[in-house]
């Protein structure tokens, strides 16, 4: 059989970003430096990205890229960063033989099933942890600051950035980054696609810098002692993408009202549109508010918060009981329930920061919402299939889809009254291209049986390997992976890690992580033979 | 004033025809058989060539021309005639378009592609149904000093209640004017005694609102009021152009259109119209949208046949007024004895609209009585005009024709005529003047 893609074309530019990620793990090492921990992961691991990116470029000295060979390459490029992003774990875990020993031997990332999930929770923004034991005494601070850095390169896509800043990709630089970016299409906001990556990525980097100054000044107006230089920086890096990694083993719960309530709008713009803050910076800041997409997402958080906010409120959002197993305990509930029932600022705070959390699939939790009853965790549950906006970091279905699929569904009540009538779907006054409106529809039927598929096959893994899981429990598992959102209900709550998983389980995971970020099709179009063949 | 006309068409002809008794007239005209009939039936100057060409231009001596009037039946012929007499001279250009998307670049920046004066044809088309629909027994309305005075021309029916009333009775309206009552063939100035009579025309002046009243007790059994469920049946450039103006009335109109793609396009630009993917003679799409119960019908189809029949059809279903294009001058008198309500020609209308532009500086609207038996005027009067200083009864007997003072407008107010009103100079007059006289009494005015 002879192939019609270029495979070799798409493998060499698969070289060349390998190439180029021993950039960004330059931070860690450098922490490392400053906090006197090992180097050894990283500088192993930098070794190995450049001389196998090298190799693989090699392959086919002057890559052509069209769409299959895109395809490809998109989906290539984050599976090869996620087990390059996996190694310093590995090596943090079991050393070099011979050269270097164990930096903590008793880390559960030794497991490289377990190294892979937390590479691939890292790069695709999730936040699914199987860290055994979140803190500085099994971890080294550079790795802790890896995660964090694995999701801020995949928050804005790594081929976005590659985009930005390789000159080779810009003739099928819109095809790739249109293969990588959230929801369906993407907007040229210039003539040239690299100086669309920039502009993307300015924002980017741009909104991160503000959120960590913002944190870090709190710790030094004295309102919140934990938020460190460390704390404010690691945190900035996983609002921005959407990611939700913390250093700390309580999340966001570890800080204060003030840094809550700064993250929060952070969270709410990581999850708009990145090309409305271009428009917002070049002139036109009315368009954000004008905008259908921005208007329909900021009403469906504020209707989430509201209705939460009330069953917080009255008392009726927390569990009666602690039941046998949880991740709280009788404390811990009784505590909230005392701070938060009847109080107006802490009921709105904890309902918008978990509605948010969720809605733009960041996952960062400021409670254990475990804690909660289960009208407040359905809630959520609910939350975790809407996503963010098309063209931000945000993961799941993207709001922008279920406003067009809500539209469409008023059209088709409108043409049973009406058989004879044309009526196009409107997004801002712009009508959908049908063939827009079907991808669209597809999208969200596929992402549904996905969805309903993997958490059986969860089950019966589950079943398979001894572990006791409940219906809650399996699903949000499912669900959080393939929408990237980090954590579930139960024992893979907010507070909870996915290591109890069978290593089939967790391996599954990570593919429902990668399906999802890359938004299902471009991987699912490399298995159809028609793809493969002439 | 030395004027060329591009373009020997319908619509080309008639300015023509209304110029060239007080004007040098030079037409140009591409088909050489057209050129010598014109040459014989009327008192012009017809040269043969291409309209757009230099040479053809020079032929017809634009450089020395006054004006220049493009109303060939092409676009981009017309824009590049005004473009190539700016090269050539300093005439004043008038271009007619059919595309409203040029007219909108025109608006943008007036003088772009050498065009002093645009004129829509669809557009106005347009505009002229839209003014119609919403007073079912109107067959003609016109708006005056900036949209506060409202002429309309109404048709008595046989069982309307006016029949039979003299003016006296039939205007129990502080602000309204009767104007003139059409009979036949006949222009008649109406006098307190006149007695109307069924398939009169009237012609009324006045506010909007007043005109509206009128409208209702002329044919109290039709809702005179807005329209709400108006069919525009054809989604060509006019009906496009009418639901989109209906639009903005705050009408929600239903095209029909037959072409998929077509319709496709209409839905995606107009928001608040509900498009109909159907062919406009099947009796029973219509009937699933209720084309029976209507309140106007706009037949906009491009066949005069199909407009025809699709007018009598919502006329047959019980459809409340129906107006239809015309493309064909001839057809109109026609298409409004069968029944039709209504009948619009596109070219009438843009000869109209471009005639208006010809007219000595102090008229500012002009519009026309059944194909210029008679004309309406709004001029701005000053010291010198015969009509200032004195009482209406003493200033219009000295006009050289008969006048009706329709409506004074003085600054934003609107005055109702009486015989002892006394005009001011400054005043917007909205005068009624036969067709015949009425050069001579815009001079003396």
């Amino acid at each position: 059989m002879k192939l019609r893609v270029d495979y070799r074309a798409s493998v060499s530019l698969v070289g060349t970003v390998l190439k180029y990620l021993a950039v960004p793990l330059c931070v860690p090492l450098l922490v490392a430096l400053y906090y006197g921990e090992t180097v050894v992961p990283f500088a192993v691991t930098m070794l190995l990205t450049f001389s196998l990116g090298t190799a693989m470029e090699r392959l086919e000295p002057d890559p052509d890229i069209r769409a299959r060979e895109g395809f490809l390459m998109v989906a290539l490029t984050w599976f090869a960063v996620t087990a390059v992003g996996a190694v310093p774990y590995l090596v943090e875990a079991l050393g070099i033989p011979g050269v270097a020993p164990p930096a903590h031997p008793a880390s559960t990332l030794g497991n490289p099933a377990n190294a892979l999930f937390e590479a691939m929770s890292g790069f695709t923004t999730t936040g699914a942890t199987v860290l055994g034991d979140i803190s500085f005494e099994t971890h080294t601070r550079s790795i802790m600051m890896w995660r964090q850095v694995t999701q801020w390169l995949g928050g804005m896509g790594i081929v976005v950035l590659a985009v930005a800043i390789l000159p080779e990709l810009s003739v099928g630089g819109a095809q790739l980054m249109d293969a990588e970016a959230p929801g369906p299409g993407i907007e040229k906001l210039t003539p040239r696609i690299a100086e669309t990556a920039r502009a993307l990525w300015g924002a980017y980097l741009g909104l991160t810098v503000l959120e960590a100054a913002l944190l870090y000044g709190l710790f030094l107006l004295g309102v919140d002692d934990g938020m460190t230089l460390y704390n404010a920086v690691a945190h900035a890096l996983t609002t921005m993408p959407t990611g939700g990694f913390s250093p700390e083993a309580r999340s966001i719960e570890e800080f204060s009202a003030a840094a809550q309530w700064i993250i929060i709008p952070f969270m709410v713009a990581a999850g708009t549109n990145f090309a409305l803050f271009w428009h917002a910076l070049t002139g036109d800041p009315r368009r954000v508010f004008e905008d259908t997409e921005f208007r329909f997402y900021v009403g469906v958080i504020a209707t989430l918060t509201a209705i939460l906010s009330v069953v917080l409120f009255t008392g009726a959002g927390f569990a009666n009981a602690v039941p046998a197993g949880s991740t709280f305990d009788a404390a811990y509930l009784s505590e909230f329930t005392g701070r938060v029932v009847g109080q107006l600022e802490p009921a709105v705070r904890q309902s918008m920061f978990q509605v948010v959390s969720i809605v733009t699939t960041t996952g960062y939790a400021s409670m254990d919402f475990n804690a909660w009853s289960p009208v407040a965790q359905y809630l959520l549950l609910f939350a975790m299939f809407i996503g963010g906006s098309a063209g931000s970091t945000g993961g799941a279905v993207k709001i922008v889809r279920w406003y067009v699929i809500l539209k469409s569904i008023r059209r088709e009540l409108f043409t049973t009254a009406h058989p004879d009538a044309i009526r196009p779907v409107r997004l801002g006054g712009r009508a959908l291209d049908e063939r827009a409106i079907r991808g669209i529809y597809a999208f969200t039927l596929l992402y549904v049986v996905i969805f309903f598929v993997a958490a059986g096959l969860l089950f019966l893994d589950a079943a398979r390997s001894g572990l006791d899981l409940s219906v809650l429990e399996t699903m949000s598992a499912a669900a959080s992976t393939l929408g990237n959102v980090g954590p579930g209900f139960g024992a893979v709550g907010p507070m909870g890690s996915y290591l109890a998983f069978s290593d089939a389980s967790k391996l599954f995971m990570v593919g429902l992580m990668w399906l999802g970020r890359l938004e299902i099709l471009p991987v699912l179009v490399l298995l159809t033979p028609e793809y493969w063949r002439r | 004033m030395r004027v060329v006309i591009v373009g020997a068409g319908e619509v080309g002809s008639n300015i023509a025809a209304s110029l060239c008794d007080s004007h040098e007239v030079v037409v140009v005209d591409h088909d050489p058989d057209r050129v010598e009939e014109l040459n014989y039936s009327l008192d012009v100057l017809a040269v043969a060539g291409d309209a757009a060409s230099i040479e053809t231009l020079e032929d017809a001596d634009v450089g020395a021309a006054d004006l220049l009037v493009a109303s060939t039946d092409d676009d981009e012929t017309n824009l590049a005639s005004c473009g190539t007499a700016k090269a050539l001279g300093d005439a004043f250009t008038i271009a007619r378009v059919k595309q409203y998307g040029y007219l909108r670049t025109w608006e943008r920046a007036p003088g772009t592609f050498g065009v002093d004066f645009m004129v829509c044809s669809n557009l106005l088309t347009a505009e002229d149904i839209v003014k119609i629909i919403g007073l079912p027994t109107a067959v003609d309305v016109e708006r005056f000093a900036n949209g506060l005075v409202e002429m309309a021309e109404f048709e008595v029916d046989d069982d309307s209640p006016l029949v039979g009333q003299t003016v006296r009775e039939a205007d129990r309206y502080e602000m309204l004017t009767f104007a003139a009552i059409l009979r036949g063939e006949t222009v008649e100035l109406p006098r307190g005694d006149s007695r109307l009579q069924a398939g009169d025309r009237v012609v009324v002046i006045g506010p909007s609102e007043t005109v509206h009243e009128f409208a209702s007790t002329a044919t109290p059994d039709e809702t005179a009021g807005e329209a709400e469920m108006v069919f525009v049946v054809g989604g060509g450039e006019i009906g496009f152009q009418t639901a989109r103006l209906l639009q903005e009335r705050g009408i929600s109109p239903r095209l029909v259109e037959q072409d998929a793609e077509r319709a496709r396009e209409l839905a995606e630009s107009l928001a608040d119209t509900v498009v109909l993917q159907t062919d406009a003679t099947d009796a029973n799409a219509l009937d699933r949208e209720n084309f029976g119960e209507a309140d106007a019908v706009v037949a906009a189809l491009d066949n005069d046949q199909k407009n025809l029949l699709v007018s009598l059809l919502a006329k047959r279903l019980g459809a409340g007024q129906t107006v239809a294009v015309v493309e064909t001058g001839e057809y109109r008198d026609l298409f409004e004895t069968v029944g039709v309500d209504v009948a619009v020609n596109p070219r009438t209308v843009t000869a109209e609209e471009i005639t208006r532009f010809t007219r000595e500086n102090t008229t500012e609207k002009l519009a026309f009585i059944e194909d210029d038996r008679a004309e309406v005027l709004e001029v701005e009067v000053d010291d010198d005009s015969g009509l200032v200083g004195r009482p209406i009864r003493e200033s219009v007997p000295d006009l050289p024709g008969d006048v009706v003072v329709g409506a004074i407008v003085r600054g934003r107010e609107l005055l109702s005529p009486r015989g002892e009103t006394v005009i001011q100079s400054g005043d917007h007059v909205v005068l009624f003047v036969d067709a015949e006289r009425a050069e001579a009494v815009t001079a003396a005015i």
